[in-house]
């Protein structure tokens, strides 16, 4: 299990990496490596250039704004993970982070690279998704931004053009007082999510749900906010048939097939659990709000 | 006197050298120059080689030899079937690389020498094959349909073997039964999957004609035989060396992996040392797998709960190729009635070829199959009756005055046969219920219940034929400059401490430190006689031929000190590496005995030196060594065991199943457990532990995942699901220690143990847990999250 | 066999070529390596420290975890190109230059938390790392369990490495978070 062989460059400067992306249609992009070199050790991915990212200056860092956490392209999960601004700021990251794979595979795959590789079991996506952030992506002509909704297109696909990187994510903070729930399944602790589920929400002095989000991974193609489900709960006091309600609307969106660790009825069957227990967790943690 | 080492806790003296990154591995050896070795390997399961064209890839820049089926002369015939059995017709076994047809998918088709590994897989990648596909049936019942596709096109029905025992009167126990149960049960394919991959490196010295091969193999005196008839080189020309190995578990011993031929085979012919370090993909598709069986069992028994009879009819997958005959389904239904009396017997199986990896033995080799049918059998049996499972196991365990328990016209892997020879089968139940707070469980189960958590117990009992012959040897010398004591036996070692128990062994006859005890193993030219680590023997084979060796090392020693010190031969011990007089302060170190021992003339160092100080270590006359005597304290002697020793144990776990999400949580794990008389308990449990570890693997975590094509769709490590740290529970081992009558150590093996009631444990918690949902059945491991939704699901929650 | 004429064999692939420095145990190295050379073939077989062992090349069995910069890392997943200017550190840096070992080589020995070994120094580096990362120790079963997941053991059933992971702390006079 040894890569095929390929082009190596180390680029300074963004402008550069994107040239070379841009003059190579093989290139691919190397953050942290976690995805890509497991999949050219088995030759699954089959680079003419790999453009290593690392010493590109201006990719480090996590800020915390006002209104979102900007995560920076070479961000490694375990700084995200521990970063305690972050914690203040968000505390959904680190309930998320702890799911991500282990240390040692923390402390070096990064947070956007894990976007980038869009895949749908993935944590990473699922909170992005979970939250409505975006990411940058820097390319020849320039810069945008792109919402999760438009990023995440399909199985290991995303919006972005082949000569753009991924300059950053905006993960947005918190509303006030809402609470926020995240729990997946998995075969071992640590793998990709089975099915993962992360709510937020806020609770109304009236004790009824406002500001509804679920979103979900291991369930489709790509992470899955759960609208119907949403609507269906934004207004209740989320009683069991609220809940009920909520979990049959959401099954439709499993249309991920039998795979070999898990087959799509239990996929539904661990979706609904799932929601209901993160709905309940997330009221539980919610202040009241006026 | 010293303390005994025998039964102590002591630590492993591997563990300095491997804990600070200098162990040995085979592709550890530095082999300057060496060339490496990819295999082109099937992608089908079965096909037609219509053509095959290495053009391409001989042309690549860094290759240095492309070797097919036409390349490699005499090598090009069918590898041996290693052991014969009559219910075998035809049987099969693979080339070492593939001719006409391919068989499954990962046979070797091709091999590619080149300056790197790198470089060789891109070679392999350019070799181009022509196949013609073939249809295949992957489903073991299907397989035996007429006009069912053919693994091989010589085997009608696909039947490799068939195969039937009989104890006692089977027909007369049904017939005279007040109550039958019966159950189909289902365990699936597996793989060891050992940290360290196999791996093969080979040196030829045109000069000298010797070959030196570095095998992570099991078996390294076998795989020397075979490789010097191959090449017809002398056996003594022939080294091969188990260095380091990063466990096997069953899976590192076959004569032969094909690459374990053609690396040695390359580099006599290209004059440079060659490497073979196989790969986690090539380890899923290309070594030994084992498992896959579907019993259909039925119990006879009385209204009282005492089971008269069982009779077994199962499948057995034995793979594309049975070169190890039908080892694994023999031990399987030789275990088949477990630690019961049941006194009639009929088992039946036909193994079946599946265009598949061959099956071999993988730790636990059958028995963890007939205990999850035998358990789950008595499980729904206990139910039928309304008996408690702890008490209906207690009505049929062989009693402590009923060893030896033979099973007349059962014979065992041995050809011998099975004779349970000694053990407290009720006690051990026992203490497994008080481990597990079985009489309060009732309370704590329904109080979980309430609070809406599913408990459950769950149980199992098993046996284990250890200790298998035909023999092992020792050879035990005492070295004359240093004192130490070197220990040679034909074994070799995958990380179960075998240095460090025999070393304790030693230690205890020859009064020195075990640290003073240096075990070679796994090395041809240390030692050439014996036969493989295999089927939890070491212990008990090697372990008695050492002992056996060390005591008549200890009687010259004994008779040498007597003459050196002038003493009465029953006034000396041995003890701190010395010998004394009883009760004085007289004493010779052992290193002065064995130089003494020697009659050279020169005293170039300081034992040399204190033995002038003494006697002479021989009182006769003459020459300085009497005619029939040898020089030095060292012997070598074998044991033969007359019969298998077999251990036993229970297991039992208090488990939490989560219906939302149909996870399985292990709360307690309790393993009672006897192995006869322990040489080192902390290593006894640490065996015991790994085998439970493999254990919980197999029952939630662990499956080959064959596609309908024959495709194994989870060939990695991130899909085949080996558990880590945490999906192990803290587990509870306690011992029983019941001498066995038939080796002078009283020991039984242990190796396998762990593994195989694990499964039928926790299907049984499982099934327990969930009765408030109904009497669900689980019998199939593993139990994955699917097929308890599936159950439950079916059940109408 | 008849002696034969030794072929003349090529000793190099034609890869293209990178240089790298960087940091090895303390000891600056600089070598010129194929691209695509992985940083575990490059410890093992440029650099002679076969202690990093191999088990999956993928990610998942942890055998082949060093220290990068001071944090715990597959090597199987890094390619020595990207190494450059790296600090690593390997199995063979741990025990002191006589052979003593540490604290944890120590506590595994204690505590039997190694059979074939082979796993055994991808267990030791990740726990010296989580160690020397500031981050409070959760020595908790539990927390142990965290710990160490990401490193597979086939021979041992894990609870006598936790043990280990017990005993190093109290060897190290670590206090539990
Ligand atoms: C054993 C193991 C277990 C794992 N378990 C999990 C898990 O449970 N959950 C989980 O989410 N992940 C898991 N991962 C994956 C891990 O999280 C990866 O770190 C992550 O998916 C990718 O990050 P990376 O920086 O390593 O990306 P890389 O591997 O470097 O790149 C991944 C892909 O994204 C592209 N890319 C990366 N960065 C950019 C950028 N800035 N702009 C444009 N394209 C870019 C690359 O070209 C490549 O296609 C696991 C990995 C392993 C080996
Ligand atoms: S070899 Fe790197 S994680 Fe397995
Ligand atoms: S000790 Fe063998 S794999 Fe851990």
């Amino acid at each position: 299990m040894k890569p095929s062989i390929f082009g190596y460059e180390a680029p300074t400067t963004l402008e550069a990496a994107i040239s070379l992306l841009a003059g190579d249609p093989d290139a691919m992009v190397l953050a942290g490596g976690q995805t890509l070199l497991p999949a050219m050790n088995f030759r699954a991915a089959n680079p003419s250039l790999l453009v290593d990212i690392q010493h590109i200056q201006g990719l480090r860092g996590i800020a915390v704004g006002s209104d979102a956490i900007i995560v920076k392209a070479m961000v490694r999960h375990r700084e995200f993970e521990l970063d305690e601004e972050v914690k203040r700021a968000n505390p959904l990251i680190a309930e998320v982070m702890q799911h991500v794979a282990h240390i040692p595979i923390r402390n070096r795959g990064t947070v956007v690279g894990s976007l980038c590789h869009a895949d749908p079991s993935a944590e990473m996506p699922l909170l992005l998704a979970l939250l409505g952030g975006s990411v940058v992506a820097q390319g020849p002509s320039g810069s945008r931004e792109i919402a999760a909704e438009k990023f995440f297109q399909s199985f290991l696909t995303t919006a972005r053009n082949h000569d753009e990187i991924v300059v950053e994510a905006r993960f947005p903070l918190l509303p006030a007082g809402a609470g926020w729930a995240f729990d997946e399944v998995t075969r071992r602790h640590g793998d990709y999510a089975v099915v993962g589920v992360g709510c937020v929400l806020a609770l109304h002095r009236s004790g009824r749900a406002t500001g509804v989000r679920i979103a979900a991974c291991g369930i489709a193609d790509r992470p899955i906010r759960l609208k119907d489900a949403e609507t269906i709960l934004n207004g209740t006091t989320l009683g069991p048939l609220d809940l009920d309600a909520a979990v049959a609307a959401s099954l439709v969106a499993v249309t991920q097939p039998d795979d070999t660790n898990v087959s799509q009825s239990y996929r539904r069957r661990a979706l609904g659990t799932l929601i209901r227990r993160m709905v309940a967790r997330a009221a539980q943690r919610a202040e009241t709000v006026a | 006197m010293s303390t005994r080492m025998f039964g102590a806790r002591i630590e492993r003296n591997v563990d300095p050298k491997l804990l600070r990154g200098e162990g040995a591995f085979v592709d550890d050896i530095p082999l300057p120059d060496a060339l490496h070795v990819a295999f082109l390997r099937s992608p089908h399961a079965r096909a037609r080689i219509n053509s095959i064209d290495t053009a391409a890839a001989k042309a690549s820049s860094g290759v240095v030899a492309i070797y097919t089926c036409d390349d490699i002369g005499a090598l090009d015939v069918e590898m041996p079937l290693l052991i014969p059995h009559p219910s075998m017709t035809n049987p099969q076994t693979q080339r070492p690389l593939a001719r006409g047809d391919v068989h499954y998918v990962g046979q070797t088709i091709a091999m590619v020498v080149a300056v790197d590994r790198y470089i060789a897989e891109d070679a392999a990648a350019l070799i181009e094959v022509d196949y013609a596909p073939l249809p295949v049936e992957m489903d073991i019942v299907k397989a035996l349909d007429d006009g069912a596709p053919r693994v091989h096109a010589a085997i009608p029905n696909n039947l490799a073997a068939h195969f039937v025992q009989t104890s006692g009167d089977p027909d007369g126990a049904f017939a005279a039964a007040e109550h039958v149960t019966k159950i189909t049960v289902q365990v699936d394919r597996s793989t060891a999957a050992p940290m360290e991959c196999r791996a093969v490196a080979a040196r030829w010295e045109a000069v000298t004609g010797e070959l030196t091969v570095w095998d992570g193999t099991q078996a390294p005196i076998s795989v020397r035989g075979g490789l010097a008839s191959v090449f017809g080189l002398d056996e003594d020309k022939v080294r091969v060396i188990a260095p380091d190995v990063g466990g096997g578990f069953g899976q590192k011993v076959l004569l032969f992996y094909p690459d374990e031929l053609l690396v040695p085979m390359a580099a006599m012919q290209l004059g440079r040392p060659v490497k073979y370090i196989e790969d986690r993909r090539e380890n899923f598709i290309g070594s030994s797998q084992e498992r896959t069986q579907i019993h259909t069992i039925e119990l006879a028994a009385l209204k009282s709960g005492e089971v008269i009879g069982l009779r077994d009819f199962f499948l057995h997958d034995t793979g594309a190729f049975i070169p190890y005959g039908i080892a694994v389904a023999q031990v399987a239904s030789t275990s088949i009635a477990g630690p019961y009396r049941i006194p009639n017997i009929f088992v039946e199986f036909k193994a079946v070829y599946t265009p598949t990896v061959q099956v071999t033995p993988y730790r636990g080799c059958g028995r963890p199959q007939a205990c999850f049918a035998l358990e789950r059998a008595m499980d729904q049996l206990a139910q039928e009756l309304g008996l408690d499972r702890f008490e209906i196991r207690r009505r049929n365990l062989v009693a402590d005055n009923q060893f030896p328990y033979a099973r007349e016209g059962l014979l065992f892997a041995d050809g011998l046969k099975v004779t349970l020879d000694s053990g407290q089968y009720g006690k051990a139940l026992a203490m497994a219920a008080t481990e597990l707070g079985a009489e309060n469980f009732a309370v704590a189960q329904a109080k979980a219940l309430s609070d809406g958590r599913y408990l459950g117990l769950g149980l199992a009992c098993y046996v284990e034929g250890t200790g298998l012959g035909p023999y092992e040897g020792g050879h035990v010398k005492i070295h004359p400059i240093t004192g130490k004591v070197y220990v040679n036996t034909g074994l070799s070692t995958q990380g179960q401490g075998h240095d460090t128990v025999f070393a304790q062994i030693v230690a205890d006859q020859l009064g020195v430190s075990p640290q003073d005890v240096i075990v070679v193993e796994g090395d041809t030219k240390a030692f050439d006689w014996g036969v493989a680590t295999f089927a939890s023997r070491a212990a008990v084979v090697s372990g008695n031929a050492i002992h056996k060796t060390a005591a008549t090392v200890r009687k010259k020693v004994l008779q040498a000190a007597a003459n050196m010190l002038d003493a009465d031969i029953d006034s000396i011990e041995l003890r701190d590496s010395a010998a004394w007089i009883k009760g004085s302060n007289r004493f010779v170190p052992l290193a002065a005995i064995a130089t003494a021992s020697n009659p050279l003339r020169y005293a170039f160092n300081k034992a040399a030196q204190a033995a002038t100080q003494f006697a002479p270590a021989s009182k006769h006359d003459g020459p300085p060594l009497a005619e029939g005597e040898a020089p030095g304290l060292e012997a070598t002697d074998y044991y033969s065991p007359s019969q298998s020793t077999w251990a036993y144990g229970v297991h039992g776990a208090i488990v939490e199943v989560d219906p939302g999400l149909c996870t399985v949580k292990i709360k307690k794990y309790v393993c009672i457990h006897d192995c006869g008389n322990m040489i080192n308990p902390m290593l006894v449990e640490g065996q015991v532990m790994g085998g439970i570890a493999q254990g919980i693997g197999g029952a939630l975590y662990e499956h080959l995942d064959y596609q309908s094509d024959g495709n194994l769709a989870n060939a990695s490590l991130m899909d085949f699901l080996v558990p880590y740290a945490t999906e192990i529970p803290n587990v509870s081992i306690l011992h029983l220690e019941t001498p066995s009558p038939l080796n002078a150590l009283g020991v039984k093996g242990v190796g396998e143990a762990g593994c195989i009631a694990v499964g039928a444990v926790i299907a049984s918690g499982v099934e327990d847990a969930l009765r408030p949902f109904g009497a669900l059945r689980f019998h199939q491991v593993p139990l994955s999250p699917t097929m308890i939704a599936d159950v439950l699901e079916r059940a109408g929650h | 066999m008849t002696r034969m004429i030794k072929p003349a064999i090529a000793d190099r692939s034609a890869d293209a070529q990178v240089e790298v420095a960087l940091t090895v145990n303390g000891e600056a190295v600089r070598r010129s390596v194929s691209v695509r050379l992985l940083l575990s073939d490059f410890l093992r077989h440029e650099l002679g420290l076969t202690g990093t062992h191999v088990g999956c090349e993928h990610g998942v069995c942890g055998c082949c975890t060093v220290l990068i910069d001071g944090k715990p890392g597959r090597s199987c997943l890094t390619l020595a190109a990207q190494a450059n200017g790296y600090s690593i550190r390997t199995i063979e840096s741990v025990a002191a230059a006589d052979g003593t070992l540490h604290p944890v080589q120590q506590a595994f020995k204690e505590c039997h938390g190694l059979q074939c070994g082979y796993c055994t120094p991808g267990m030791v580096m990740n726990i010296l790392g989580r160690f020397e990362e500031k981050e409070p120790l959760d020595l908790s079963d539990d927390g142990i369990r965290e710990l160490l997941s990401g490193n597979l053991c086939r021979c041992t059933g894990y609870l006598n490495i936790i043990a280990a992971v017990r005993r190093a702390a109290e060897l190290l006079g670590k206090t539990p978070a």
